[in-house]
Parts: C-alpha cells; structure tokens; sequence
C-alpha cells in the first residue's frame, strides 16, 4: 500500500514558555524549539506499523521551509521511506483552504492509498483533512483512533463524545485525520537521525506541481489572523486548600457531580 | 552433604524457589548431584574399609581409619564378613566408584553445579571499576560508533563473553534477588533470573544434539520490557554477589538495544527530546538554568550573587549544578546551600549557568549513548573553557558521570567530601545542633555509597555537629536500599506493589530515626513522595546533608549566639 503522511513541525508545547511577540501578532519565536507535530507522528506510526504488515511504501511530506526539513529527518529516521519538503515562496501566508490545495496538487503528482494526516495541528484548526479529502472527491474519516485493513477496505474507528467507539467503513483510496493515542510511536535516537543525515530529500515548488499560484498563498487567503493574545483569567476555577484526604473527597464530590463518575 | 540435602529439602531457603514465570525449580537437579556426590562418598568408604578389612583378615598391615569415619564404621559393621565378600565389595566399590566418578564429571556442565568450575574464570575476569560501565563495542572508539550497526544486546548473540560466562558462573543462590529493591516492591524484575533465564535459554538453543537455533529476540522472549527498564542501576545486586556477576553493564546493553529498536515506554520519550533539544528532561528553557542562584534571598549567604564562569572570573572551582537542582522548586535550596556552604569555605567558585548541559548519567544508564556523548562532548567543552582547576557537586550522579563517563575534565569531588576535609583539618565548627531531639539517619545514595564508596565523609560530618543524636539502619553502607532511582527513572512509570521510597522511610522509623538526610537531590524527590503516600508528614522528614550543614556552619560572630539567617560570611 502506498501512503502519504502530511506533517507539520510546530513548537514544541512542552518544552516552550509561548509568551507574546511585542507587536502582539504572534508569538515570539526566537529561543523556541519545535519538533514534529504531535498528532502527525501518531500518523505516521501508523503508516508505518501499516506498511509493515501489508508492505509498500511510506512517504512524509510537509509544506515549509529548510527548517522544516529536521522533522522529515526524524520521520525518515522512523522509518518512512521517503519525505518530501513542498517549498514555495508563492505558498507563504497560505490559509487551509491554500496549503489543502497545494496538498492536493502533491497527491495528484503520486498514487497513493491512503493519505494520514493528523487530527490537527498544535497551532492549527483541524481543517486541512477535510478539505484535502473534498478536493480529491476522496472519502474522509476524522479522528480515527484505529484502522483495520479487510479485503481492500479500511475498517476505522472514532471515539464519540463521551467514550463510545463507532467503527465506519471507508472505501480507498481515502484521507484519514488521526487522532493520538491510536498507537505508541516508536523512539527515534540521535543515532537514527545521524544515520539518514545524507538520505535525500526533494524539494518541490509550485511548478513543479503545476499549483494554481492564484489560489494560494497569502493574496488567496480568505481567513486572516487578526489578534492572538493570551486571555486573562477567569472566575470559575476552584482551588481546593484543605488536607490531602479532605481535597481527594472534595475532587471525587466535583467529579461525580460532573457525570464523570458512574 | 547431609547438611546441603537438609537444607534444600527440610529448611527450603525463600530465596532457592522459582517463581513459575522465571522457570522450573532447580530442586530435583540440586537432589540428583546431591544423591552422585553421597554415592561417591560411600563407594569410596566402603572401599577403603573392606581393604582394611581384609588386610586385618590376612594379617597384613592395616590402613588407619580415622575414627568416627564413615570407612572406620563400616570397618566395624563388615569386620566378619567372609574374605569372598570382602573381595566382591571392594572391587564392587572400586567400580561404582569410578563409573558414578566419570558419570559425575560428564554431567556436571550440565547441572546446577557447573558455577564452581566456570566461576574460576568469570572472577578472574571480574570488572574492577566501580561506577563504569561497559562502551558500546570494546574496542571501538566513539567516533567510529556510527559504523557499529546494531547497538546493545537484542539476541542472545550479542552478549560478550565474558557476561555469557557470568551466566554459567552463577551458584543460583539469590543474594542478589534478596537485595534488588526491584525485587523487594514487586517489579517485574529479578537479577537472579536474568541470570537463569539467560542460560536456560543457551541449553536450550545451543543443545549437544540437534541444530542450533539461534538469534532471537530476548526482550518479548524471555526479557520483558518493564523487566528491564524496572533497574535503578543501584548495585545493589552485584555488591552483594559472592561470584562477582554483573548486572548493569548487561542491564544497560539491553537497554541500548532497546533504544537502538525504538521501543521506549512514551513516558521516557518526551524526557529524552527534551534532553536532546534543551539539555534537561524537563524541556526548561536554557537561560533559566543559572535562576535558582540569583532567587537566593537578600541578606542570606552569599551576599554577592554567584558567579557565571566564562573563562575570565578567576575562579579555580565549579559547582557543577545539574538538571534537577537547577530547575526543581525544592532541589534549587540545595544549589543555594551548597553555594553559601563554598561561599563560606573561601572556595573561588562559580557555575556555568545557561550553558551547563544535564550530566547524561541516566541517559547513558538508559541506554540512549549517542545522546549522551552529546552531552558529554558539549559540557566537556564549557568546562574546559571556564579554566577551572576542580569541579564539586552536590549531585552524585553528576559526580559519578564527571568522574566515570567524562575523560579530561578536571578533578571531581562530592560536596560532602569537600565539608568532610574541612572538618578534619580544623578550618569548620559547627553550632550546636539546632532541635535536639530529633533522631538523625544518614541514607546512603547509590552512587554516592556503593558506586563510589564515600561512606565515612557524610557521616563524619553529621557526628561533628555537636548533640547531633544519629542511628543506622540496618541496611545501610553497602547494602543501603534504593530510594527509588535518579534522573529519568523519575518519569518511568514501573508496574510496582509499592514504591522503594516507603519500605525506606519505614526502613529509618523502624531505626528510631524521625530525620533522614541525603546527599542526593533525587533521594530528596523520592524520599520526601513516600513520607507523603505513607502519611508520615509530621512523624519523618527529610533533609539534604548540604542543608543540615549550612544550617549549622560557624560563620564569623554567629556562634550560637546570633540568628544563622542575619550572618555574614567568615570564609
Ligand atoms: S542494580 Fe539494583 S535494581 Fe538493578 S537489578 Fe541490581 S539490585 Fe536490582
Ligand atoms: S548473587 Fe550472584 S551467584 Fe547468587 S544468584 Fe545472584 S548472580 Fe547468582
């Protein structure tokens, strides 16, 4: 099976203090660390444990810069076997209606299966999927949380609000938006990345996937950030400042009281 | 022999029995040699008495038997036997005796009992060097590492020899297993069966007859991965092993296979990352690393703020700080204790601040070596170029790594060992201690104790602080029971019946002790968890050495008279 995982690298939640930029616009970014989108890495743990059952191929992609080649390093170090970075300076300012259609012109370049993404960004709006799927006029699954291959068929599963499972039926080739947790993905050492350090990765611009350079981005864009800030706190939290035995009691109360008990 | 035979059937030691997840039980095995060696025993004696039977029958000379012997009683019990007989029973014995002789000598590497042929060589061959561990590859250097192509132990294959012939060599006895505190809180592990499993497993894959069949994995085999990654790497095991067999050194290889495969648990991923890009498990922002020393509180010691070494302040010593005291609310009063301790000894110190890196000690115990030459090569650097003369440490497992993991760094001392030679040179007193009623014990930390056998300095230093009331435990020193493990063993999250942190704490009240000092930040971590899981706040609390020391040093016009807090600094 042949299958195309979209990633993205974005700061690093755990390991950043996101604080402001002066202008107010975004977030500084100087002093940050990224890595591979978390959910994105589920996916391709999945690709892979999938590739290695029924064979094929995994490829990575990702749309960015030079920069963004250190998580396609760290994907070919897990095993994918190939990446490739779209890089355009056409593509930059691109909202998800832009980078799904970029995605779309990258797929049709190929034949894949089966297309993973993540079930969103750290810093996104879970929105590529989708629109990715509808341009392909392929089928798509959100928030899938596991996948069973059945003669030729996907058999997937989502977890519903509150717990339930509901497993879909969903024909090939088809995007799936991968939800974390729907695997353990596996370790990728300093070792590994030196070990495809000279692997080769391509580089492919808007020509090369003949994009409609009207159509994305950042004139094309019709979402456009206009403020991000830090809210201020709310009213609403309750601190619990009794004994450990008293605080347990009271959390339990809350909880039960929540419906998260039954 | 009856002795042994007794002891295997009637008394059963808890330690001889197997576990029905580890294997089969070794007791009919122990029986069979028993059962050969008593065989060997009596033919002899019977040969020996009918020969002196029959000589005294012939009125030949006859071979003194030593009295109450075996041969001496049945001396007495054939003496009026016909010759015939005796001829029959002599060579009868001669021929049992040889037969059950080469028998014995055939089956012996096949038995239980092949360890006291083998254990001549694997305690030859022991290693010497405490605190080590084993490179990757003996013989490769780290900058050819990156052709090695596979790390660690996956197969059984990859074992060196030498830990092949510890698998022989061990006598089964299960000192180690008594003493693992893996063991002792229901881990899934057991040093004894890494041991037993091990060979089990070459007789089994290596038989006299048939094919080899070879180069499985062990981990999901006969190894679990919870089994190997439950090691605290204490050492417990091994100090107390009578055939010197080692555990670490095979621990952390298959580990490093581990690593090498991709399987960790998700819980030590994301320290591991953060180790990778920030230099600490906590993914801590590098330029807060030198912060804990500047919340040092106006009018507390030191006055002037700690220095940042960068080749030009003059300062011979580092104080080599580590993740867990920089970054860690509570640990960081160690950092400040340990640097108004220097302040007041008149050492010229400094830290490295944002470009000290985490030591790499557990990351190299678990297993991720490339990372940790990382480390290492990036603070080998920022050391050499702070131009210090000697490096001190309140951390011993920072201790351990610059001593055994760095080469080329200056020398290392412990901050406990630094107070100690102060002590016994006159150049420090103490006030009297501050609550006399408290009951002190000293817990020893792995790598401070068995890794590097600093035993004496902490405790010397406890007893000079006048009324101070100390105890033992009874596993102390030596035998001194894990805490729980530093460094990334802190994000593990082991299968376990109950942490190590509370069969300690109960360890020290069962001592008499309401106080247990460390010299460990990460003793503090765990000891301070389980007097809070056991509810024993209030009962026992814990205390760093550094902290009990600086609360107690003499500095210039404090003594006993004015508040510690307002002093100014002797040194
Ligand atoms: S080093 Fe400690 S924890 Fe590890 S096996 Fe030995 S005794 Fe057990
Ligand atoms: S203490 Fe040594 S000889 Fe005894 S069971 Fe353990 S490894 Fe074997």
């Amino acid at each position: 099976m042949e299958i195309l995982v979209c990633a993205r690298r974005v700061p690093d939640t755990s390991e950043n203090e996101i604080s402001l930029n002066a202008a107010g616009n975004d977030i500084e970014r100087d002093e940050l660390v990224y890595s591979v989108n978390e959910a994105d890495n589920y996916a391709v743990e999945e690709a892979l444990q999938i590739r290695d059952r029924v064979g094929g191929n995994v490829t990575v992609a990702t749309i960015g810069g030079e920069d963004d080649e250190e998580i396609l390093r760290r994907e070919l170090a897990m095993g994918a076997n190939q990446a490739v970075l779209i890089s355009d300076d056409a593509f930059s300012g691109s909202d998800g209606k832009g980078v799904a259609t970029i995605l779309k012109d990258f797929v049709r370049k190929g034949r894949y299966d089966l297309i993973l993404t993540g079930v969103q960004a750290d810093d996104g709006a879970a929105q590529v999927g989708g629109m990715l799927a509808a341009m392909l006029d392929y089928p798509f699954a959100s928030l899938v949380n596991s996948i069973a291959l059945e003669d030729g068929k996907l058999k997937v599963s989502r977890e519903i609000e509150g717990g339930n499972r509901e497993i879909n039926e969903i024909d090939l080739p088809c995007v799936l938006s991968i939800q974390t947790g729907i695997n353990e993905p596996r370790y990728v050492g300093m070792r590994g990345i030196r070990q495809v350090a000279s692997a080769p990765i391509p580089t492919l611009g808007a020509s090369d996937l003949g994009v409609d350079q009207g159509a994305v981005g950042e004139a094309a864009a019709r979402v456009k950030r206009v403020d991000y800030f830090v809210p201020a706190l709310s009213k609403g939290a309750e601190m619990l400042d009794g004994s450990r035995e008293e605080n347990a009691d009271k959390v339990l109360e809350l909880v039960a009281a929540k419906g998260g008990l039954k | 022999m009856v002795v042994a035979a007794v002891r295997r059937l009637v008394f059963k030691p808890a330690r001889y029995a197997v576990p029905a997840k580890y294997g089969k039980s070794h007791t009919p095995d122990a029986v069979f040699l028993l059962g050969l060696i008593a065989i060997l025993m009596v033919a002899d004696s019977m040969f020996s008495a009918s020969n002196a039977t029959r000589h005294l029958q012939q009125n030949q000379p006859v071979e003194t038997l030593a009295v109450f012997s075996l041969p001496w009683m049945l001396k007495a019990a054939i003496g009026a036997m016909p010759l015939a007989t005796l001829w029959a029973l002599n060579v009868g014995a001669y021929l049992v005796h040889e037969l059950t002789f080469y028998f014995l000598l055939c089956y012996r590497p096949f038995g239980i009992q092949f360890h006291v042929e083998t254990s001549l060589f694997s305690v030859y061959f022991a290693k010497l060097e405490r605190g080590t561990l084993k490179p990757v590859r003996w013989g490769v250097p780290d900058e050819s590492l990156d052709q090695v192509k596979s790390f660690g132990v996956k197969t059984f294959e990859d074992f060196t020899w030498k830990h092949m012939l510890d698998f022989y060599s061990c006598a089964d006895c299960g000192r180690c297993a008594d003493n693992c505190p893996a063991n002792a809180v229901g881990r899934p592990l057991s040093p004894r069966f890494i041991t037993i499993k091990a060979r089990d497993y070459a007789f089994q894959h290596y038989p006299v007859l048939g094919k080899a069949h070879n180069h499985k994995p062990l981990i999901g085999n006969i190894y679990s991965e919870d089994e190997i990654w439950s090691c605290t790497t204490c050492g417990a095991c091994e100090e107390e092993c009578p055939l010197l067999v080692e555990y670490i050194d095979k621990i952390v290889d298959l580990r490093r296979g581990m690593i090498d495969d991709g399987n960790v648990p998700q819980s030590l991923q994301k320290p591991l990352k953060a180790l990778e890009s920030r230099g600490n498990p906590y993914g801590k922002m590098e330029k807060k690393r030198g912060d804990w020393a500047k919340a040092i509180p106006p009018g507390s010691q030191p006055t002037n703020a700690v220095k940042l070494l960068d080749g030009k302040s003059g300062a011979d010593t580092l104080y080599f700080v580590d993740s867990i005291t920089s970054y860690d609310d509570r640990m960081q009063a160690i950092g400040r204790a340990t640097a108004r301790i220097l302040e007041c000894l008149g050492k010229n110190f400094g830290i490295l601040g944002a470009t000290e890196k985490d030591s790499g000690h557990e990351v190299r115990r678990f297993g991720e070596e490339m990372l940790f030459m990382a480390l290492r090569d990036h603070n080998t650097e920022v050391i050499k170029a702070a131009g210090v003369q000697r490096i001190v440490t309140a951390d011993p497992h920072a201790y351990n790594a610059l001593k055994h993991d760095y080469k080329d760094v200056p020398p290392v001392e412990h901050i406990v060992q630094v107070v100690a030679r102060e002590v016994r040179d006159g150049n420090v007193r103490f006030n009297p201690v501050e609550d006399k009623d408290r009951v002190y014990a000293y817990h020893d930390p792995c790598y401070l104790g068995r890794h590097n056998q600093v035993y004496d300095d902490p405790r010397d230093v406890l007893d000079s602080i006048p009324g101070l009331t100390r105890v033992e435990m009874q596993r102390s020193r030596d035998r001194s029971f894990c805490c729980g493990g530093g460094g990334l063993m802190l994000f593990y999250e082991p299968k376990e019946d109950q942490r190590m942190g509370m069969l300690r704490v109960r360890m020290a009240a069962e001592a008499g002790a309401n106080v247990i000092v460390t010299a460990c930040p990460f003793c503090m971590v765990n000891i301070e968890d389980a007097i809070k899981v056991a509810g024993m706040e209030g009962k026992m609390s814990v205390m760093d050495l550094t902290e009990l020391v600086d609360r107690h040093l003499v500095r210039e016009g404090t003594e006993k008279t004015e508040k510690l807090e307002a002093a100014t600094c002797g040194g």
